[in-house]
This record gives structure tokens, sequence and C-alpha cells, in this order.
């Protein structure tokens, strides 16, 4: 390992070292403050040592880890995201009663593990990164270990992310008995060439215990029974962040696998992917149809969500995977947005997430409300705002591919689930009179680090919807060093 | 340039009237009326300065144009276009927005600056659409438009306001994703054919398309303005929305939505797919003719006025749909000089219907009677509109209703003898009308102030409007025309290309 591989690395290294740093600043003295600026800062260092990590860029670290421009490219996405749900958690972790500090040692692990994850080219730093982002999440999950919803979540997530983890590690033996390879790009081309992938049983079997595994940790149907559970359970910043970072890096992993090499995959991959899209597509927004619980109902908005990106990545050629990143960061702007307004809408010990705690708000808190209406209409994807765009992009890629079905179910689909947002903006807006017994308005005090979060969400919602011509350049320069 | 202020001032003022809102339940209102009001001013002098040339020298493609890059990866632009069918269509468009402000005058207290704020951005979707020649663009505004209006009828509507808010919405919606598939398609196919991706209207114009695939974009197109025109059989959001919204709902919705179903069949469907508009044409006036007859029967049957309304927009919006897919020259012009009169005699009628119900607080045609003696004026008005509605010969709708089926005679008389038994029906209903609530016993013994001065200055306009059309349309005809002749231009091209 020379000096030029580390600092291909330095985004890790800063990261890993700050998670050290808040550790022993705990060990020391445990405040609050000084361990969420610690973190904040070593996030904000990783972000910056991306630009010399660029310089040394495309390099290929120990067999493991590639770090070119799409490696960096959502590291810095995943950094921002990290760093959103961190300046919202701030508040709320304020007002909990439990250890507050290592909650932000655990979010640096958990990052630490998603940029393993984006730049891994290599079976084990698939692994490696899976892991280090899980057991993380394990302990945020179930961070508020006195209460039982976080702690049922917390369980959850742990024995069924475990049984993934079997699944996904006992594929890769199969896999790699068979073909002899842990290379990413060496095992794609087996999926790739029509008719006939030169892949033995053994091979297949591998590649489905894998592809479950991948797929739980998507959360897409058929592998999706955990969302609601553990969306509902866990604390709200939480939640943010495995429907933001967890999701976004393993889909960027599955992005870079399978678009890396030229040629299109074979029928079975290709089936495989079109029904889970399709499935996820349809249970998602049915499913979220009846629900009153808004953690809830946004799991199945999440499922669906998946559903429209792997319709995306289905799209040959840079244009799936310039639709599907697209796609992707206007539903990381548009998650976080939405669970980061119900953060700060969420006061004192108790979080407001039925449908019920939401009527009338808009007469209250027009400001809030209105913005939240605005991620709600971004994910039901109507114009003005980022979810428009990218379900315009998702759709022309899916054209171009002539991938009929799935677009065709994606249009009924995202109808069903307009329904669902209406319900929530009906709640929101719903009139006073008939809200019924509400005491007196609440006092709502937006912390300033949080409003900051908010408003930089908020504007990257609207350029994202009204001009994305730059941004979607970057895209493209960033797609042109995969394949 | 003056093509995006006319959008802009209606955005600009649209979040004014919203922060004003604050200081003054007038203030939006007056910020409403001026955006209005200068936009108005801008359209007028665009047909003006425009309108000399017509008769003399063969005009422009474009009256005005505004071409913008947008986003080019896509080639997608912000190109806004006027035509002498735009223009008719975006002066409907701030007259209707100028009335609908005067209407809601004092009928709207709660929140008017977020009312005010919905009611200038759907006017800019719809202008926008009216404007838009990029197609892209065109789904941007016609998307626009969908969540003002769904905030409209969810917030200020009577009773069953949710119910049909979210009908519209998901109608509106899934029909419109069919639409952005079919646009989205053309796009590719454009790429395919040249290597660059297109939405401009005047590059896929020129494209050659096979017919199976003409076919299905065309109905990917049609199924987006077959639900906003309506069409029969996918109607059924109509009678909701129209009776649950709030006056300047209804009259937007009635006078302005219903239009862009119209608009881009005749800008869209008929021009880019003429072979397969040629094929579905006789299956698209026969739903026409059923529209006319099923609405005109309906109408009759209604106990709830602005239901009533409603189900005569179906009835005459039948008529438009016919001389749309007749495709002559007289059919085509009498389906625009129906959609402005219609525009302006049913938002009337919704006016009208908002007044009775400020008074009465009710819809019920069961508990009105006798109107007349108590607010002789309000009901001379009613009167007058109803007639129109009808197609009272000197008015509007006749104009309008006459001119279609003579068009359509000439390519089908059976369809025209079925239409124009609409017209009859159509007397039958408001006949109905005009006997239940002005005249016959006054049984409840109401007594009722008679009109406000913004209830007169908003029926006189209208009037006016109505009788121009109705005994002198030649100057809307003369400015139309070049569009029309355009629109027959390309079918007639097919046709020869075909051969």
């Amino acid at each position: 390992m020379i000096a030029s591989d580390l600092v291909a690395l330095s985004p890790l290294i800063v990261l890993s070292s700050t998670a050290v740093v808040v550790m022993l600043s705990i060990a020391i003295r445990r405040d609050h403050h000084l361990a969420a600026l610690l973190a904040f800062l070593g996030l904000a260092a990783a972000l910056a040592s991306l630009r010399f990590a660029a310089a040394a860029s495309p390099r290929r670290v120990t067999g493991l880890l590639l770090v070119d421009g799409y490696s960096l490219f959502y590291s810095a996405v995943l950094l921002l995201s990290t760093a959103a749900v961190l300046l919202l958690a701030f508040a709320y972790m304020e007002r909990q009663q439990e250890h507050r500090e290592e909650f932000y040692c655990l979010m640096l692990l958990a990052a630490c593990g998603a940029l393993v994850l984006v730049s891994s080219c290599h079976l084990v730093s698939l692994f490696l990164g899976i892991e280090i982002l899980s057991v993380s999440l394990y302990g945020l999950i179930a961070y508020l270990r006195f209460q039982p919803l976080p702690l049922e979540a917390g369980m959850k997530y742990l024995v069924l992310a475990a049984t993934s983890s079997a699944f996904l590690l006992f594929g890769m033996a199969l896999l790699y008995s068979e073909t002899g390879s842990m290379e990413l790009s060496s095992l794609a081309k087996s999926y790739m060439g029509t008719p006939d992938p030169a892949l033995g049983a053994v091979g297949w079997a591998g590649t489905i215990l894998m592809l479950t595994g991948i797929g739980f940790k998507l959360a897409v149907a058929p592998f999706h029974l955990w969302t609601p559970d553990v969306y509902q359970g866990a604390p709200l910043p939480v939640t943010a962040f495995v429907a933001t970072v967890s999701k976004g890096s393993v889909f960027a992993l599955l992005l870079r696998w399978f678009h890396g090499a030229d040629s299109t995959v074979s029928a079975p991959v290709y089936w495989a992917f079109v029904t889970m899209a399709i499935a996820s597509m349809l249970i998602g927004n049915l499913l979220a149809l009846q629900q009153e619980n808004v953690k809830r109902l946004l799991a199945y908005s999440s499922i669906a969500h998946m559903g429209y990106l792997l319709v995306a990545f289905l799209a040959a050629g840079p244009l799936g995977i310039q639709a599907a990143t697209y796609y992707l960061i206007a539903y990381l702007v548009t998650m976080l947005g939405v669970f980061g307004l119900m953060t700060v809408l969420s006061t004192g010990e108790e979080e407001h997430c039925e449908l019920k705690d939401y009527r009338g708000l808009f007469w209250q808190h027009p400001v809030i409300s209105g913005l939240f209406a605005a991620m709600l209409l971004s994910l039901a994807g109507i114009p003005l705002t980022a979810g428009f765009l990218g379900k315009f992009y998702v759709i022309a890629a899916a054209a171009s591919s002539s991938l009929w079905l799935p677009v065709f179910v994606l249009i009924v689909s995202s109808t069903i689930g307009i329904y669902y947002y209406l319900r929530v903006i009906v709640a929101l807006f719903s009139l006073p009179a008939e809200a019924g017994e509400r005491e007196e308005p609440v006092r709502l005090t937006v912390p300033l680090e949080a409003s900051f979060s908010l408003a930089a969400l908020v504007i990257l919602l609207f350029v994202f919807g009204l001009y994305p011509t730059p941004f979607w350049a970057l895209i493209q320069t960033m797609s042109a060093s995969l394949g | 340039m003056i093509l995006f202020w006319l959008v802009a001032i209606l955005i600009a003022a649209g979040v004014l009237a919203g922060v004003a809102a604050r200081w003054s339940d007038t203030a939006p209102r007056v910020i409403c009326l001026g955006a209005l009001a200068t936009d108005f001013g801008l359209c007028l002098g665009l047909w003006s300065g425009h309108y000399p040339a017509l008769a003399t020298i063969g005009p422009p493609r474009w009256f005005a144009e505004l071409s913008w890059n947008w986003i080019p990866q896509w080639g997608i632009r912000f190109h806004l276009a006027v035509d002498g069918l735009g223009l008719a269509l975006i002066l409907l468009t701030l007259f209707l927005g100028i009335m609908a402000v005067l209407a809601s005058w004092r009928g709207i207290q709660r929140s008017a600056g977020f009312f005010h704020f919905n009611l200038l951005w759907v006017l800019a979707g719809v202008m926008g659409v009216f404007l838009a020649v990029d197609l892209f663009l065109f789904y941007f505004f016609w998307e626009l438009m969908l969540v003002p209006m769904y905030f409209l009828i969810a917030v200020w509507g009577y009773e069953r306001r949710i119910y049909a808010a979210i009908k519209f919405f998901l109608f509106t919606q899934i029909s419109s994703l069919l639409m952005l598939a079919a646009i989205v398609a053309l796009a590719v196919l454009h790429q395919s054919a040249t290597g660059s991706y297109s939405f401009e209207y005047e590059d896929l114009l020129s494209m050659p398309l096979a017919p199976g695939t003409e076919m299905l974009l065309a109905l990917g197109f049609l199924a987006a303005f077959a639900v906003k025109l309506p069409a029969f059989a996918i109607h059924t959001w109509l009678p909701d929305a129209h009776a649950e919204a709030p006056t300047a709902g209804s009259v937007i919705l009635a006078g302005l939505l219903l239009k862009t179903g119209a608009f881009g069949m005749l800008r869209f469907v008929l021009p880019l797919f003429p072979n397969a508009a040629r094929q579905l044409a006789p299956w698209m006036m026969t739903l026409g003719v059923i529209g006319i007859l099923y609405g005109a029967v309906l109408a009759f049957a209604q106990t709830d006025l602005k239901r009533m309304v409603a189900y005569t927009s179906v009835s005459h919006m039948g008529f438009v749909l016919l001389g749309i897919f007749a495709m002559n020259d007289i059919a085509l012009q009498g389906a625009l000089i129906q959609m402005l009169s219609h525009g302006v005699s049913t938002g009337a009628l919704f006016i009208l219907a908002g007044a009775l119900n400020e008074r009465l607080h009710s819809r019920d045609l069961r508990s009105m009677g006798g109107l007349w003696d108590t607010m002789p004026v309000l009901s001379g008005a009613g009167l007058f509109f109803v007639m129109a509605s009808a197609g009272m010969p000197g008015l509007g709708d006749f104009v309008g209703e006459f001119l279609v089926l003579t068009g359509t005679y000439r390519v089908s008389p059976v369809l025209a003898a079925l239409g124009a038994l609409g017209m009859i029906a159509g007397a039958c209903y408001a006949l109905r009308l005009v006997q239940t609530v002005f005249f016959g016993p006054n049984v409840h013994n109401w007594r009722f102030p008679d009109a406000h001065w913004y209830e007169w200055s908003v029926a006189a306009p209208m009037m006016a409007c109505l009788l121009w059309i109705g005994l002198y349309p030649q100057p809307v005809l003369n400015v139309v025309r070049p569009a029309i002749d355009g629109i027959r231009h390309q079918i007639a091209v097919s046709t020869l290309a075909k051969r």
C-alpha cells in the first residue's frame, strides 16, 4: 500500500477515525454537543477529502476497493445524506433520556459501511460493507432501548438481516465454487450475454441466493416484509437513515455490478429483476393505501420507489445508470425531507406519526405543512419537484429500452400511489372544524441546525425539479467512468 | 418575451397574493385582478397587433414565440408560441379568470391568500398549456394545473369535496401519465430516426410514423384529452368535481380545464397522428353524439343545480368532440366557437348557481322557485345565460352548435341528425331549469337582495361576450382560421402521402 492508495481511501480513513475519536471523547467526557459536533466535522472532513481522493482516482486499492468517479460521486451523495440526517437528529436526540453520544458513533460507522459498499468491486468488500452497515443499524434502530417499539424493530431487523446475510454469504460461496472468482466484474460476465451464459446449476443457485440477500437490503418485494415494522419502530432520524443511506448504497452497488459490463443481462436475471420491480411497485402502492401511520405508509411507498428504481436499472446502457442515479437522488432528497419534517413536527418525547396527528396542521403551521405537501407531491411525481423529473427520466430510459410492461405497471401503480399521498395531504389541509378536539395550537420551534438541513433539501427539491441541466451533466460524466 | 411574462406575472402574483393575505383580506383579490387585467391587456395588444395582417397577407405561423434552452441533454426547450387558436383560448382564460375572482369576492372568506394563490397558479398552468409547443413543457403545465385545482376543490368545496377532489385527481393523473408515456415514446422514436432527442412540436410533426405505432401513440394522447374533455364513459369525475367545487373552481373547471382537452386534440392529436385520427374519427364522433344526448338527458333529471349545469357541460362538450373529429373546415370552426361560448355561458351559469347558493345555502332545485319576484335582475341574467346554454339563436352557443352540425352533416348525416336532437333536449332542460328556479310560485317565501355590484360586473361582460359571438363571430373566426387551415393542411398532406 503506497501513499496514493491512502489518499484514494482518505474519505474512509477520515470517517472511521472520526468514529474512534467520538468514542474516545465519550470515554473522557459525555457531552452531546461535542459528540455531534465532532461527528459533523468528521463528515465534513470526509467530504472535503473526496477532492484529494478524486485526484488519485481512478485507482484500484488492494483488489477490494475501486475508487473511481462513480464511487466518489456516490460517496459524496451518501455523506451529504448522512450529514442531513445528523443535523435533523440532533434536536431529536437532545430530547431523549438515553445516553445520546454513541448514536453519532454508530451513524459514522454505518456511513463507513455505505462508503465501502459503493466503492467495492469484490465479494469480500461487498460483504464487509453490508455487515458494517447492518451491524451499526441494529444498534441505531434499537437505540431507544427502553421503549418497546424500537426494541421490537431492532430485534426484527437483527434476525432478518442476519438471515439475509447468511443467504448472501452462502450465495457467494456457491458462485465462487462455480466460477472461481470473487471479482464483481468477472462474476457479472457470467450473467451477461444471451441466450445462455456459461453458468451451471450451482452458479444459478448462488445467484438466486445473492439476489435474495440484496433484495432484502433494498426491501423490494417479495423481500420487503421487515420494512413497515422497522420503519415504524425505529427513531425517526434512523428511519430516515435506513430509507436513504442504507438503501441508496446497496442500490449503487447493484448498479455498478450489473451495469459495469457492456452487454445486457441474460434472460433469467432480467426476468428476476422485472418480477421484483413489478411486484414491488404493485405491493408497495397497494399496501400503503390503508395505512394510518405515516411511517408505515412511507415504508410501503419506499418499497414502491425501489420498484421504480429497478425499472430504471433495467434500462440498458448509460441512460439506465443516469436515470436510476437521478431518480435515486430525487428519492433521497424527498425522503430525507419528509422524515426531516416529521422529526421537526414531533415535539416532546413522543413521535407524531399517526395520520390523525397531522389533521388540520396547515392552518396552524402553513409553511411546514406546505413543504410537507410539496415533499409528498414529489414522491407522487408531480411537476415542479424533483420526483417528477425523476419519474420522467425513468420512463424515458425504460422507453428507450422498450420496457413497455414495466412502464405500464409504473403508470398504473403510481396512480394508485397518488391516492395515499393525497390522503396525507387531505389530512394536512382538513379544516379545523373537522379536525375535532385538538388542543390549543402547539408551539413549534424549528431548531436552527434542522432548519438549515431542511432548507437545503427544499431548495434541492425544486432545483432538481426545475433546472436539472448542470446536475444531469455531472451524472453523465460520472456514469462515463462506469463500464 | 411577452409570452414569458404572461405566465410569469400570474405565477409571481400568485405568490404575492399568498403573502399579502397576512395584511389584508382584500389585498389578494386586488393583486389577482391586477395581474389578470395586465395579462388581458397584453393579449389584447397581441390580438390587435396581428389582426390587420390576417385579412391581407398570409399571417406568420406564430404571432409570438419564445424559445430557451432548458434541458439540452433531452432536447427539451422552454418553447412558448401562440397562434390564433392559442390566442383565442388565452383570452378566454384571462376573461374567465377575472370573472372567477369577482364571483368569489364575498363567497370566499377562509384564507383568501391561499385561495387566490391556487387560482392564479391553475390559470398559469392553463395558459402554459395553451402556449407550450414543446411537448415536455406542455406536459409540465398540464400537470401543473392539477394540484392547485385539487386544492381549490378540496379546501373550499361543498360537502363531498374530498371525494370529488381525489376522484378528479386520479382520473386526470392516470390518463395524463399515459400521455407522458406517449410523449416520451415520440421523443425516443425521434432519437432513433435522427440521432437526437426532441420534444419540439415542429420536429415531431414532420416525423413519419408506422401505422400501428401511430395508433398506439394517438390513443395515449387521446386518453388524457378525452378524460379532460370529457368524452362519454370517462366523464364520471366531472359531475362530482363541478358540483363540489367552489364557484370559481367550477368556472375554471368548466370554462377552461375542459377546453384544454379539446385544445390538445386540435393542437396535437389531429396534426401529429392524422391517419390514426381519421381511423378513430367515426368512433370519436359517435362518442360525441352519445355524450350530447346522455348529458342532456341526465341534466334533465338532476335535482342539484350545479350537477345539472355539469351535465349540460357533458352535452356541450359532445358537440366539440363531434366537431373536432368531423375534421372539416366548418366543423372545426364550430368546435372552436363552441369552446369559447360554452366557456362563457357555462361559467356564467356556475356563477349564477354560486350566487343562488350564497343566498339560499342550497343547490337543490326543489327548494327554489318564484325567485323572479324577489330578485328580477339576477333572474333575468339567469334566463339569458340559460337560453344561451340551450342554444338560442343570436347567442354564442347557437353559432357553435350550428356550425358543428353543418360540418358533421357533410361527413355523416345520421350523426348530425342525432346530434341535432341534443339541441331539442337542451331546450327541455333549459326550460325546466328556468321554470323551477325563477318562475312558479314562491312557495318558500324567499326574500333576497338582488344582484350586488360584483355580480353585476360579472354578468354584464359575459352577456356582452355571448352576444358578440352570437351576432358577429367573424373576428374570432378570422383569428383562428390560419390555425385551423394548418391543422387541415396536416391532415391533407398525410392523405396524399398515403395515396
